[in-house]
């Protein structure tokens, strides 16, 4: 008995070690690493110098605008994704002919099998002034002037983010127990309610997982709104890169990852409570 | 045993301690062995005569088949990499960059692969410091020859008398403007900001890098393109802020915008003025009369380069004003070399975007590396940005 148990452990033990060993490699050690260079000096040259200082978390007010920003772009932009994914999730989880469910689900995929580098710049071409500004031209509309607007950054956002956000709520649409629906129309509910009481309800975990999902991702997002915002609002993700590739400021860079990352934690908890009450039970295991 | 220029020269202690060591090991490379059992020598004179090989250095060191360059966006003739491949067998890989401070970055991490890379004139005293970069063999350049350049463009790539660069080519950094749009002509910086706030509202670029982007604010005033002083930053601080809401990118990717007529008027370097001129004859190229900046790339070979041999016979290749000339009319950058200019089409010469009159090239300054490494400029950028 006690001969079995040990084995279980080394078994379970050799089973994770795979896994431990990714974690720690490429989870644990930069983020270690990174903590480290928190506390450091800029060197001279730039770059990192071992010190024990907190001056660079006493200097994150300095990218104070840098953190609103992106705590305004990350909800905003999450929601904007929402608002577009959920009427498609919904018809192809509920709506959509069975046979052309997987056809349509591959669509949804497909694009992300192509760099969102590339993509960006593809609507950088098409918003530009020799894209749909010239058809408008063509058609007598003078002037418009698409990109480098706050607009072209959402619709770059929407488009790159609604996969993250459609499978999801795709998945847990098309778990729903369709004798509820029934059950719902029989006890006299109109659609609309069924849908608020039903449908709605029982879909926000899904809902909760594609949000903080996208939610984080945007947090680090820096691409989308200097091609297509013309990197006129400063984003954290850009003052990480100026500052480890530009000004070479490692360690004001790693406190910023730092709290990043802190605030990343504290967004998925959030998000986590929220939906366990407002879903009743079901928790979305994320963190 | 070697058939190259270096023969008859004393063979350095390294070098005989290593190739003993690595026969003692019973590893010969196949260079090696033809040379050593002398069927090197008949081949290579062979291929001379019969014109296969193009030059007996390359039949004489062992170059081996690929190796890495780091470089600028639109800034060789890709056919140059094609014909060195083709007369040497070395396939070569081209990594482009952004900034000089990636490629520092990238350098000073460690293992960057690059057996050859372009530096800007400010950040090679930085790398000589760090010691990430060789003092250069000037007995493996032959075909570079320093009596033919013009101090005036070159000597930052000389550091106490050692040569650690050589250069590739000079420019400067003025503004490019699209005169259909922008009718007024203009001379200055201080009408580049004026109109940026104006006429070009909206339309007007500036780059995403400090050293360029607050030197030329600086400017507007007059000072120093390299002003580190404390109050005349503060003047060129102000007036970003109030051109900020005006601008239509703060971005170093201008030639898009400038080209689909999005952008009227974008902060500009010399290669990407002729270019965008040369395809759009009304987007013209100023600089501004108060100065700015001049700079010239050079060539550099990093200190832990994976194929030295190959990264020299590169340099030499790419030194070879023949060579030089197809390089100089792709990218459109002039030259620093007074052999290539001699065989540049007289249209080129007489292009003021590329050689500009001399009372608008004197007030121009080089960069320095304390402008570009100091941390204050870096935080007023980033101010800049996120207003």
């Amino acid at each position: 008995m006690h001969g079995n148990r040990f084995r279980y452990n080394i078994l379970t033990a050799l089973l994770l070690a795979p896994a431990t060993a990714w974690l720690v490699v490429f989870l644990v050690l930069p983020f270690v690493a990174i903590a480290v260079f928190s506390v450091g000096e800029r060197a001279p040259e730039g770059g990192y110098q071992a010190a024990f200082t907190l001056a660079q978390y006493a200097n994150l007010p300095a990218r104070a605008t840098a953190f609103w920003n992106t705590m305004m772009l990350a909800p905003v932009g999450a929601l904007a994704c929402l608002l577009v994914a959920y009427p498609v999730a919904y018809y192809l989880a509920l709506k959509a002919p069975q046979r052309w469910r997987l056809i349509l689900l591959a669509l949804v995929v497909i694009p992300f099998w192509t760099s969102l580098l590339m993509r960006t710049y593809a609507w950088m071409y098409i918003l530009g002034g020799r894209g749909i500004p010239a058809l408008l031209a063509f058609v007598g509309i003078e002037d418009v002037r698409l990109i480098n607007t706050p607009g072209a950054v959402l619709l770059g956002i929407v488009y790159g983010y609604l996969p993250l956000m459609i499978l999801p709520i795709y998945v847990s649409l098309e778990r729903l127990d369709r004798r509820l629906l029934e059950a719902s129309a029989d006890l006299g509910a109109t659609p609309l309610s069924t849908f608020l009481g039903v449908t709605l309800k029982l879909s926000l975990p899904g809902v909760m997982t594609g949000f903080s999902l996208v939610m984080i991702l945007l947090l680090g997002e820096y691409l989308i709104p200097t091609l297509l915002g013309g990197g006129k609002v400063f984003f954290i993700g850009n003052a990480l890169v100026d500052l480890f590739l530009q000004s070479r400021n490692w360690p004001f860079g790693s406190a910023i990852a730092i709290t990043l990352v802190a605030v990343s934690v504290v967004v998925l908890i959030a998000a986590n409570r929220i939906s366990t009450r407002v879903s009743g039970a079901r928790r979305v295991d994320l963190i | 045993m070697s058939k190259s220029y270096r023969d008859g020269l004393p063979i350095s202690p390294e070098n005989f301690v290593d190739q003993l060591m690595r026969l003692k090991r019973g590893s010969i490379g196949r260079r090696d062995f033809l040379g050593l059992t002398g069927l090197g020598i008949a081949t290579a004179v062979m291929a001379r005569e019969l014109g296969i090989m193009p030059t007996p250095a390359f039949a004489a060191e062992n170059l081996g088949d690929r190796m890495s360059i780091a470089t600028w966006p639109n800034y060789h003739d890709p056919q140059t990499f094609e014909n060195f491949k083709k007369d040497t067998g070395v396939a070569i890989e081209v990594n482009v960059f952004g900034s000089n401070e990636e490629m520092l970055a990238k350098l000073q991490a460690g293992a960057s692969g690059w057996s050859l890379f372009v530096p800007t004139n400010y950040t090679i005293s930085t790398y000589k410091k760090l010691g990430i970069i060789d003092p250069l063999d000037m007995a493996k350049l032959p075909n570079f020859d320093s009596s033919q350049e013009d101090p005036r463009f070159t000597s930052e790539g000389t550091i106490d008398g050692t040569t650690y660069a050589v250069p590739k080519n000079w420019g400067t950094t003025g503004f490019a403007v699209n005169t259909k749009k922008l009718a007024k002509p203009m001379t200055s910086w201080k009408e580049f900001w004026d109109v940026a706030m104006a006429e070009g509202d909206g339309r007007t670029m500036v780059h995403d890098y400090q050293l360029t982007t607050i030197g030329n604010a600086l400017k507007y005033h007059g000072y120093s393109f390299n002003s580190l002083k404390q109050d005349e930053l503060a003047k060129a601080e102000e007036l970003l802020l109030k051109v900020k809401p005006h601008l239509f990118a703060v971005s170093s990717d201008y030639q898009p915008g400038m080209r689909a007529g999005d952008a009227w008027m974008t902060m500009c370097w010399t290669n990407d003025g002729a270019q965008l001129h040369r395809d759009i004859p009304e987007i013209a190229y100023v600089l501004g009369k108060e100065g700015g900046e001049i700079w010239t790339d050079f060539y550099a070979i990093p200190k832990d380069a994976p194929n030295k041999p190959a990264g020299y016979a590169l340099l030499n290749y790419l030194m070879t004003p023949e060579v030089a000339v197809k390089e100089h009319l792709a990218n459109g950058a002039p030259s620093t070399d007074a052999r290539v200019n001699k065989l540049l089409p007289k249209e080129v010469l007489d292009n003021p975007i590329l050689y500009p009159a001399a009372d608008l090239l004197t007030p121009l300054e080089f960069g320095a590396a304390a402008t570009l490494t100091d941390p204050g400029r870096a935080e007023l950028m980033a101010r800049f940005k996120s207003a």
